[in-house]
């Protein structure tokens, strides 16, 4: 019987029950546990894919806003300080809502626009408004893009960081609690058949033993009317001695 | 982590980039003049880009944060200690300099996880 892993219990049944009942609990608790990793493990695949695709096509993106912005720059000359001077309320914004993937809360960002931007719609109305107008929109198309590779991205992170966690926990049982549990009811099990055998052989010698002892004192019983009907009493008195060593023997091992 | 009224979008960007994203109306400044992007020019000192950062990391109302990639690259120490999920860091590319997928931190995870599985 192995004493290392396992927990250290007073072998009885009522112990073993409560081992069973965990043991039944650990293992419900496994296969629940396995099934999220693999909602999750599947979330993160098609996370992944997107995050490259979207990546790929942000590159992309921003390179034709940036072509805009030169065009924009060529059409009406240096225009950023106009544009720097004038920021004051953000009009566009990001709202943060949370979604839920086998109890993983995934935070989601969608880009809002609220209020509006008079000033910057008139930035640039002598010349080459309309240029820079389309290198606004053009970036508009970037920065929702941004956006929503910033909330695959975050998605991106807690997913990884809730796998691992998950995976540990799997893992953890599997390996640690359920052996352990094992061993323990194994071992309770061994100790209480040992028990069992114990008591058994008990009860075994101790009818044999009444057995010998209802026999010798049927021996003594005919030795003694032996005795009466008249012959040697000093053997019968030796025979007496004898029986008595023996039940003292008898005593001392029982 | 969910405000009502909306989070904002940080920057820590270059000029060129930055006049385009102003564009859009993202720019925002408070009461006390206190601006949620960064624009880095030559003149701008490396510890200036990394109290930004810092800032821009730690405030409540911003949601995501965009970083131009050859700046990021300045402060890649700042950036791979970064654990939290939000705000989420973007790094994006700059106008001088085309986007380059391999630099990106959360790309090169991306990769290794596909290579590894």
């Amino acid at each position: 019987m192995s004493t290392q892993n396992r927990y250290t219990v007073t072998p009885t049944v009522s112990v073993l029950a409560v081992m069973k009942g965990r043991l039944a609990g650990a293992t419900k608790g496994h296969s629940l546990l396995k099934k999220k990793a693999d909602a999750l493990n599947m979330r993160f695949r098609q996370i992944l894919k997107k995050i490259v695709d979207t990546k790929e096509e942000m590159g992309r993106v921003m390179k034709a806003s940036f072509f805009s912005l030169a065009q924009a720059k060529y059409a009406t000359g240096d225009f950023k300080h106009t544009v720097f001077d004038s920021v004051d309320q953000a009009s566009i914004k990001v709202k943060a809502s949370t979604d839920n993937v086998a109890g993983v809360k995934l935070p989601k960002f969608e880009s809002v626009k609220e209020g509006q931007d008079s000033k910057l719609g008139l930035i640039g109305l002598g010349t080459g408004g309309k240029q820079i107008q389309e290198c606004r929109k053009s970036f508009m198309t970037a920065l929702d893009l941004l956006v929503e590779l910033a909330s695959l991205q975050t998605a991106f992170l807690t997913l990884d960081e809730a796998i691992k966690t998950t995976n540990r926990r799997v893992n953890a049982l599997e390996h640690v609690v359920k052996p352990r549990l094992e061993n323990t009811i194994a071992y309770i099990k061994g100790e209480l058949d040992e028990l069992e055998r114990e008591e058994f052989f008990r009860l075994k010698k101790v009818q044999s033993n009444k057995k010998k002892h209802a026999e010798l004192a049927e021996a003594i019983e005919a030795a003694r009317r032996k005795g009466e009907n008249g012959t040697a009493a000093p053997p019968s008195q030796n025979k007496a001695a004898n029986v008595l060593d023996q039940a003292a023997d008898a005593d001392i091992i029982f | 982590m969910a405000q009502q009224e909306g989070s904002l979008l940080a920057m820590i960007v270059d000029q060129d980039t930055a006049t385009g994203m102003l564009l859009t109306g993202m720019g925002h400044s408070d009461l006390r003049k206190r601006t949620n992007f960064l624009i880095v020019d030559e003149k701008t000192t490396q510890q200036r880009i990394e109290e930004a950062f810092r800032e821009f990391t730690n405030r409540e109302d911003v949601a995501v944060l965009l970083i131009n990639q050859v700046i990021a690259a300045t402060i890649r120490h700042l950036l791979d200690g970064y654990t939290k999920p939000v705000p989420a860091i973007l790094e994006i590319p700059s106008k001088d300099a085309p986007y380059d997928p391999s630099q990106d931190s959360v790309l090169q995870r991306v990769r290794f996880m596909f290579g590894e599985s």
